[in-house]
Order: C-alpha cells, then sequence, then structure tokens
C-alpha cells in the first residue's frame, strides 16, 4: 500500500535524492530523512510557525506539505541561513535583543522574517508584529522578538527603522 | 551588589547553538536501530473498558509490539504521589495517581490504553485504527461542585465520593472579626487557569545498551534526577546504570514536571524488553489531553472591613478540580490558599479547601501554580469593597499593605512546601507609587478618562497587586570545577527550559572567579554530570540552585587563592584574582589553568588529606521560601459593539530581590504577562458535559500572537531577600499572576455607565457580552 516516490530536493544549496512515501510530510523529511534538527515541529496542524523553512524563497509551514510537493523546488532551513561559523545578522540581531528564550520558535520566526527583513528598510511597529503574527512564541511576548527585527534591519539597510 | 558580572545586561551562552539550528532537543535525537511508539488514548472521559482487541494492529507490517495494562505484569503500578499533603490538623487526602495504561476503566479524555511500537512513526499511527476497544460508557463528572451531590457518578468509585482532599487553614478569629466589621462583602468566583501550551511538545527517546548494561534517557522533564532514580527503581537497576538528560527543552512552564507521565514509565521498559532505541513524541493534540493542565476554581469568598477600608477578615470556601488523579498533591489549590493573602496585612483569615477528582486530564502545576486564582479573588474583593466605601482603589491597598517594618511577617498557615507562610521581606508601597507613576495614574482618571469617555470612548484602567512565594526547598546543588584548560566547569542537577540558566549562572561564577562569562560551561539536567537536585519548579533555579552556585564558586575562589599562595609563598590576602591570573603585589602572576595543573599533580607526594583539583560541590537548602512582589496595571478600551479589548499600555512594577541579568529578568516577566493577557482573554479551555474538551487545537485554543500583546514597560524595586546570600528572589512567575485581576478591573472601568461586575476570569467578546445583556436585563427589572 506504500507509495512510492524518487524526488529531487535542493536544502541550503545541497541537491538531495530521496524515495519517500507520497504521505510523508516535508518537516519530516527534513527533520528526519535529512537529519536537519533546525526546523521545529510544534503543531502539525499549521498554526505555530515553528516549522516555517523558505521555499523558493518564499516561506512556507513545511508541516503543511508534503515531501514530494518539493520536488525541483529549492528550500531553505535555518542551517542555511549563514555559513558555519557565522551568524545572519538577523541572527545577530536576536542575539543582541535577548529575542528568544527556549529558543524552540525561533527557527520559524528568522525564517518567516528573512525575507521580511531584507526588503522592509522602513517598516512601522505594526508591520513588524503583522510580519510575525503567523508565529507563536510561548516565553517571550514578542517585545524582544520586535527590538530584535528592528535592530536586524538597522543593520542590513543601515536604516533606523 | 550590581559587580562586573552579577547584575549586568550579558547576551546569553546558549544563543548561537539555538540561533543555528544546532541544539539538541528530544525529538532531534536519532539513534541507529530506533523504533517508534504511538499511543492510542481514551475517546471517552469516563467509561469502563470491556474488551480491547489488537489482533489487526499485530498484522499489520512494520509493528513489532502492541501492549494494554496486561501486558505489563507486575511493572503496572498506580505512579507515586509527588508531593504528600501538608501538615495540616483535619486534613483529608485521599491519594488516586494515574497508571501507565488504564486497567478496566479509562477516566479522563486522552488517558492512555494500548501502546503501539513500529518501525515509524507512521506505521504506529495507522495502527492504532487497527485496534478496538469495546467501551461501556459512563456519566462523566466535569462540574466540581455537582460532583459533591449524593447521586454523583464516581471517578474512583472505590472511594465512594469525588472529594480528593478538603484542608481547613485559620489565622485569628474571622467570625468575631466579621462581627466588628462595618462592610461585609461577598461574592462567588470563577476562576479558570488553562494550559501551558509550551511550544515543544513532551517526548522520550529510551536506549538500553545490553551490552553495556546502561540506559540512556532524554526526557523533555524539568527535573532530571527525579525521573532517573524514579526509573531505576521501576526497573531494578542500579541509578549509576541510568542517564536521564534533559537536552534543550522549548519550553515547560509547569507540566513538564510531573513524575510520572505515563510515558515516561513505559517508554524505558520497552526499550529494556526490546532491547532497541525507542522514541515517542507527543503531538499537539495529545498534549492538549495527555499533559497536564491548570483549570478552575469556584470561590466563595467574603471579606470584612471597617469603614475606612482597613481589612478585618477574610473568608474563603473554595472548590478545585483536579481532574481524574492527584498525583501533584494540594500543590495548587495550597498555593490559592496562600496567595489569596497576598501583600495584605490581614489578621484573620478561614479557607476551606475542597478539591474534587472529575474526568478530565490532571491537573499540575502551571506557571502561577494557583496563585492565579487566589489573587484574583483578593483583589476582585478589594474592588469591590473601595466601591462601596468610596475610596480609590490605589488608596484600599495601601492601607492594607504590610509595612515594611513588619517583616518577616507570618501569616501562620502552611504552605506548599509544608513550612508556615512567612514572608522574608518586602516594601511594597515603592512598587505601588512606581506603577502608579509609570501608567500615570492620577493624569488618566483626572483628564485622560474623562476625556476620551466624553468622546464616546470606553477605556479603563486596571492595577492590582500580588505577592509570589519562590525559591522553596528542599535544597540544589551544584559542581564548580576550574579545568586544566582554564575554562570552568559548572553542574548541576536542575534542568532548563528557556530560563537562560547557561549565562546567568556563570554570571554567578564570574563574579568569584573573574572568568569570562563565555568561559563557564553549564550543564544542567544531565543525572552523569550531577547527580543530586529536585528540579526546576516554583521559581525557584535563581534562588536554589543559584545560591548553591555560588556557594561552590566561592569555595573554588578560597582554593584558587590558597594554592597560589603556597605557589608564590605570599599570603592569601596580599593577591588578587583577576582576568583569569592570581596576581602578586610584586608583579608575578599564574593562570587558572596553571594553577588547575599543579592542583592535580602526576607524580610526587601530596600532604595528606589533600584533594586534587580546584573543585567544589556545594548544596544550598532554604528553610523556607523567599516572597517576591509586584504590581501590574494596564489601560484598555472595549469597543461595547464588538467586545473586543485592547490593551492600551501595559506597567510591571516587580520586586525580586538582586537581579542576576536585567536583561533574563525583563523577558521573563514579558513572557509570563503575555501568558497572563492569554488567560484573560483569549484562552479558554472548553469541556462539554460529557467530558469532551472542545478546544484541543491551536485553532480553538487561542495562544496570544504579536498582534495581541502590547508593548511591556516594566519598573524594578529591589528589596533584596536576607534570607540568601545573593539576596535573590524568583521571578519566573510574576509575570502572569495578577494580569487577569488587572485585566478584569480595566473592563469594568471601562464599561463603568454599564454597570456591571465581573467575577471571572478569561473573559471572551462572547461572554462579556452576555455579562453586559445580564446588566442591562437587571437594569431593565
Ligand atoms: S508545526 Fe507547522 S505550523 Fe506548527
Ligand atoms: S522562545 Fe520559547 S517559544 Fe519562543
Amino acid at each position: 500500500m506504500t507509495d512510492l516516490h524518487t524526488i529531487r530536493v535542493t536544502v541550503n544549496g545541497t541537491t538531495y535524492e530521496r524515495t519517500v512515501e507520497a504521505r510523508m510530510l516535508l518537516s519530516d523529511f527534513i527533520r528526519h530523512e535529512l537529519g536537519l534538527t533546525g526546523t521545529h515541529v510544534g503543531c502539525e496542524h499549521g498554526v505555530c510557525g515553528a516549522c516555517t523553512v523558505l521555499f523558493d524563497g518564499q516561506p512556507v509551514r513545511s508541516c503543511l506539505m508534503f515531501a514530494v510537493q518539493a520536488d525541483g523546488h529549492e528550500i531553505m532551513t535555518v542551517e542555511g541561513l549563514a555559513p558555519e561559523g557565522e551568524m545572519h545578522p538577523l541572527q545577530e540581531a536576536f542575539h543582541e535583543a535577548h529575542a528568544l528564550q527556549c529558543g524552540f520558535c525561533t527557527p520559524g520566526f528568522l525564517m518567516t522574517l528573512k525575507p521580511f527583513v531584507e526588503t522592509h528598510p522602513n517598516p512601522t511597529e505594526e508591520e513588524i508584529r503583522k510580519a510575525i503574527s503567523g508565529n507563536l512564541c510561548r516565553c517571550t511576548g514578542y517585545q524582544h522578538i520586535i527590538e530584535a527585527v528592528k535592530l536586524a534591519i538597522k543593520k542590513i539597510h543601515h536604516t533606523d527603522a | 551588589m550590581a559587580g562586573r558580572y552579577f547584575g549586568q545586561p550579558i547576551r546569553r551562552n546558549e544563543d548561537p547553538v539555538l540561533l543555528t539550528g544546532q541544539a539538541l532537543f528530544t525529538d532531534d535525537v536519532q539513534l541507529p536501530g530506533m523504533v517508534h511508539v504511538a499511543f492510542l488514548r481514551s475517546d471517552y472521559a469516563h467509561a469502563r473498558i470491556r474488551s480491547i482487541d489488537v489482533s489487526r494492529a499485530l498484522d499489520r507490517p512494520g509493528v513489532i509490539g502492541v501492549y494494554t495494562a496486561e501486558d505489563l505484569g507486575d511493572y503496572w503500578q498506580p505512579g507515586p504521589l509527588l508531593v504528600p499533603p501538608p501538615p495540616v490538623e483535619g486534613i483529608i487526602f485521599h491519594q488516586r495517581t494515574q497508571v501507565p495504561l488504564a486497567k478496566g476503566k479509562v477516566r479522563h479524555v486522552g488517558e492512555p490504553v494500548v501502546m503501539v511500537v513500529a518501525e515509524s512513526r507512521y506505521i504506529a499511527e495507522d495502527a492504532l485504527d487497527d485496534i478496538f476497544v469495546d467501551y461501556e460508557p459512563l456519566e462523566a463528572v466535569v462540574d466540581v461542585e455537582k460532583a459533591l451531590e449524593p447521586d454523583a457518578p464516581l471517578v474512583h468509585e472505590d472511594l465512594g465520593t469525588n472529594l480528593a482532599a478538603r484542608v481547613v487553614q485559620r489565622k485569628g478569629d474571622y467570625e468575631a472579626a466579621r462581627a466588628k466589621a462595618d462592610v461585609i462583602i461577598q461574592r462567588r468566583f470563577y476562576y479558570d487557569h488553562g494550559l501551558a501550551a509550551a511550544m515543544e511538545n513532551r517526548g522520550i527517546v529510551a536506549h538500553w545498551d545490553k551490552k553495556m548494561q546502561y540506559l540512556t534517557v532524554w526526557d523533555t522533564t524539568q527535573a532530571p534526577v527525579v525521573i532517573r532514580n524514579g526509573l531505576a527503581k521501576m526497573l531494578g537497576l542500579s541509578e549509576s546504570q541510568v542517564r536521564v538528560i534533559a537536552p534543550f527543552i522549548g519550553g515547560a512552564f509547569g507540566p513538564k514536571i510531573m513524575m510520572f507521565y505515563p510515558e515516561e514509565v513505559l517508554i524505558p521498559w520497552l526499550s529494556m524488553k526490546l532491547n532497541r532505541p525507542v522514541k515517542w513524541i507527543e503531538d499537539r493534540r495529545e498534549n492538549f489531553v495527555a499533559t497536564t493542565q491548570e483549570r478552575y476554581q469556584v470561590h466563595y469568598a467574603e471579606i470584612a472591613l471597617t469603614k475606612e477600608g482597613r481589612i478585618l477578615g477574610v473568608k474563603d470556601r473554595f472548590y478545585h478540580d483536579t481532574g481524574a488523579y492527584d498525583p501533584y498533591g494540594l500543590t495548587v489549590p495550597i498555593n490559592s490558599q496562600c496567595t489569596l493573602l497576598g501583600p495584605y496585612d490581614i489578621p484573620n483569615y478561614h479557607s476551606e479547601m475542597n478539591v474534587v477528582f472529575t474526568n478530565k486530564t490532571i491537573v499540575t502545576p502551571y506557571r502561577g501554580a494557583g496563585r492565579q486564582h487566589g489573587v484574583f479573588v483578593m483583589e476582585r474583593l478589594l474592588d469591590l469593597a473601595a466601591k462601596e466605601l468610596g475610596i480609590d482603589r490605589t488608596e484600599i491597598r495601601r492601607r492594607n499593605f504590610i509595612p515594611p517594618d513588619k517583616f518577616p511577617y507570618n501569616n501562620e498557615i502552611i504552605y506548599q512546601d509544608f513550612a508556615p507562610l512567612v514572608y522574608d521581606s518586602g516594601n511594597y508601597e515603592p512598587a505601588l507609587d512606581l506603577a502608579m507613576k509609570l501608567i500615570d495614574y492620577e493624569k488618566f482618571i483626572k483628564e485622560e478618562q474623562p476625556r476620551l469617555r466624553a468622546e464616546g470612548k470606553h477605556v479603563g484602567l486596571g492595577i492590582v497587586a500580588y505577592v509570589e512565594g519562590t525559591g522553596i526547598g528542599p535544597y540544589e546543588g551544584a559542581r564548580v570545577q576550574v579545568e586544566s584548560t582554564g575554562k570552568v566547569n559548572v553542574a548541576t542537577g536542575v534542568g532548563t527550559q528557556g530560563q537562560s540558566h547557561f549565562t546567568s549562572f556563570a554570571q554567578i561564577v564570574a563574579e568569584q572567579l573573574d572568568v569570562d562569562v563565555r568561559n563557564i560551561r553549564i550543564v544542567t539536567g544531565d543525572t552523569a554530570e550531577f547527580h543530586w537536585g529536585t528540579g526546576t519548579f516554583a521559581s525557584r533555579g535563581a534562588v536554589v540552585a543559584g545560591n548553591a552556585i555560588h556557594a561552590a564558586a566561592k569555595k573554588v575562589r578560597e582554593k584558587v587563592l590558597q594554592k597560589a599562595s603556597e605557589e608564590f609563598g605570599v599570603p592569601v590576602e596580599e593577591l588578587e584574582l583577576r582576568g583569569g591570573y592570581v596576581h602578586t603585589k610584586d608583579g608575578r602572576s599564574i593562570s587558572l589553568a596553571d594553577l588547575a595543573v599543579k592542583a592535580n599533580p602526576l607524580r610526587g607526594a601530596v600532604k595528606p588529606g589533600t584533594e586534587p583539583g580546584l573543585e567544589a560541590t556545594m548544596y544550598f537548602g532554604p528553610e523556607r521560601g523567599v516572597t517576591a512582589n509586584g504590581v501590574h496595571a494596564m489601560i484598555v478600551e472595549v469597543d461595547p459593539e464588538l467586545m473586543d479589548v485592547k490593551i492600551k499600555k501595559y506597567v510591571v512594577v516587580h520586586d525580586c530581590g538582586k537581579v542576576i541579568n536585567p536583561l533574563v529578568v525583563e523577558g521573563q516577566i514579558h513572557g509570563g504577562v503575555a501568558q497572563g493577557i492569554g488567560n484573560s482573554f483569549y484562552e479558554e479551555i472548553v469541556y462539554n458535559e460529557d467530558g469532551q474538551m472542545l478546544t484541543a487545537s491551536f485553532m480553538d485554543y487561542l495562544i496570544p500572537t504579536a498582534m495581541e500583546i502590547p508593548p511591556i514597560e516594566v519598573g524594578h524595586v529591589e528589596t533584596p531577600s536576607p534570607w540568601n546570600e545573593l539576596g535573590t528572589k524568583g521571578t519566573g512567575e510574576a509575570g502572569a499572576i495578577p494580569t487577569a485581576a488587572a485585566f478584569v478591573q480595566a473592563v469594568e472601568d471601562a464599561l463603568a455607565d454599564y454597570g456591571i461586575e465581573i467575577l471571572e476570569a478569561p473573559l471572551s467578546p462572547n461572554r462579556l457580552f452576555e455579562i453586559l445583556k445580564e446588566a442591562q436585563a437587571k437594569k431593565g427589572t
């Protein structure tokens, strides 16, 4: 009864060829097939945003997709945000603003925010809040995350958000 | 004593691995040959199990085993009682603890009935559908008051009642005080506190290595040492054969300390039985029904006052829903009973607590742990009294605060740590003054509110005070060691779930040894590194483990100086420890690394009694907890058409004694307030009359997002605890405790012209609508 498919997916610049069941979630594929466990799973029903990855550059919830849907596509996970031993300005900003506590939600926030901070040199606070409104964090109350976003934008665009 | 490290907003050591996706969480553990477990859980709140047929599941390819209660043999035992009842005279307490797999009867939705193990999680879940359980549904016990009626169905038939406990505590003579009162206010209050909903669900991986005769368990627990000791006993192993690792944990907030969850008992057993690594990871739906939660209490409370607003006494009778079992004893309702007294000088108190079994998920502490319920009742009583007496709400609180010269203040009743509830220290008026200043109290009520009201806006202010008992015993310990690399290694038994221990504990050590915080490695939650300790709960990490680490670091400092003094032939008093070196006045110096090597010689003789290395292990066991306090204030605007409530401003003034890292404390407060706001207006567990939870997804149980949480302004007052050397008090729960009380007061104030009285939390747009309608109907009649 298992329905197997061979897929080719590029993750963080490396192309993987794997044979998977049609029903395998993309989140499980990334975590358990590829061993990229930085992507977290908090709800498996599309609400918490912890599993967010970039799919051809766009943030998507990997728990709401099947691995087979990623065939021929490019994915970026938190492990691909910066070369080993370095940090993306967004990661630096999260560190500096104390924007994470348990850190479980953090990869999802980072992946949601990467395109946002790179394309919004001057967002209002309301826009920042909207940008992260699809990600749940149970530890921080969001305030330091919002500060981190402002700081990241400053670092990236050399502006004052 | 803000030092170079202690008290500084130092960035966290743990961040880099977390930010780059390299941190190890339980579900990240991947072992060769690992198999996966899924549980078939009860769909019924209350039902007899007539039979279970697992044959089809066993036939499914990829299924390795299927287990019911019968298959566990003697290993099937009810769990231990984690917290025994407190020593209060006349107490009634009935112990009924959870079982690994239901036998004969299920008592709540989500109770595990069958365990399936398979080659993959997908197959294990498929196999759950193959199992047939023949249930005979029974009437569910849902309401705490109806549960005590004579003909109510029984959760535990052998008990003959649903009453799990009754505890009456007294201070002074309430009836005598009541006789002297000018005003008496009586009401019924309802307070519901919900789910912790940590972003990471629970999970366990167990690996029995037969050749090594060694069991390794990764567990999302707040108390790894206790789990290790319990597992060794249950499995007939020596404690030294079991290593429990609580790796990075994605938030906990209380429910991850519930020794033992059925899964914690079963997964290690199964690994030994199969001789393979076994993994079980909870999914979110399971988390809603199978991870412990908090719930509601109903209070019948009254307060007796003089006409000047001085409290003469408080009387309360309340009913606490403990769910189907009571493994955590009375911690939650005792917290409610004690915390109700708050920062006020209340000479007479009479409180009757009734704890009731229901057919619902087990109740154990979740951030606040019953304190919310007590604070809500007391603060509402004061609001009602202020109104009745025509006294300003801040003034009535001020008049009743325990004055600073009355500390230590003895409330006489017994607290959750079994010691009399004595507050170590406190200075409450400055906290109130600062909160009033930050929220601009006078200006708001005299100018802003009238102006906005004239414009047709419904704005209101809430301001409440609270205390939080923190940092209770029994003890924690720590080992601090200067390695031959010059780096410092610190191990402690508490687990960590986001509290920044890797940094704040390092700051405590750095203050003594003057080593860069980044060169101090903290190990928490690994029994192979440190096997004494009780766990992370009750806002005690910074106080209890913190002071143990402080003591060990001081001892190591002494050893360092002693060793250097021997090396240089210079008295200790003439040496200085700075920047990783010990310096003499005449310009000689030696590094900590070199001293560590010299303290561990490989040849030659040492003086008798010499201990190797620069290492010390110390313990801290406080006689009783320390009491933090604070004031929360907020301004809200209510839309009386949509019943939407917007929080326009939020202020927290808190006093947790000495602060180790202000960034971390602020983070704790922000997060607590966010949970408090959720508990005020968004989050609600709804059970129907059959005991089914109707809100078991994030689509129905609403965790606030960045759109709902306002900016939070934090003000500090610092009253160091005289009861520990660091002067710290806990802060983990402070943010979450008084929020709903402030919220309800603010909403009532905003809707003052409707003449409503809100005696419950959480609210919701629907509930607010009903309350307004009820008030209007009353007006009409
Ligand atoms: S795990 Fe995908 S949204 Fe929660
Ligand atoms: S930091 Fe813990 S959930 Fe966001």
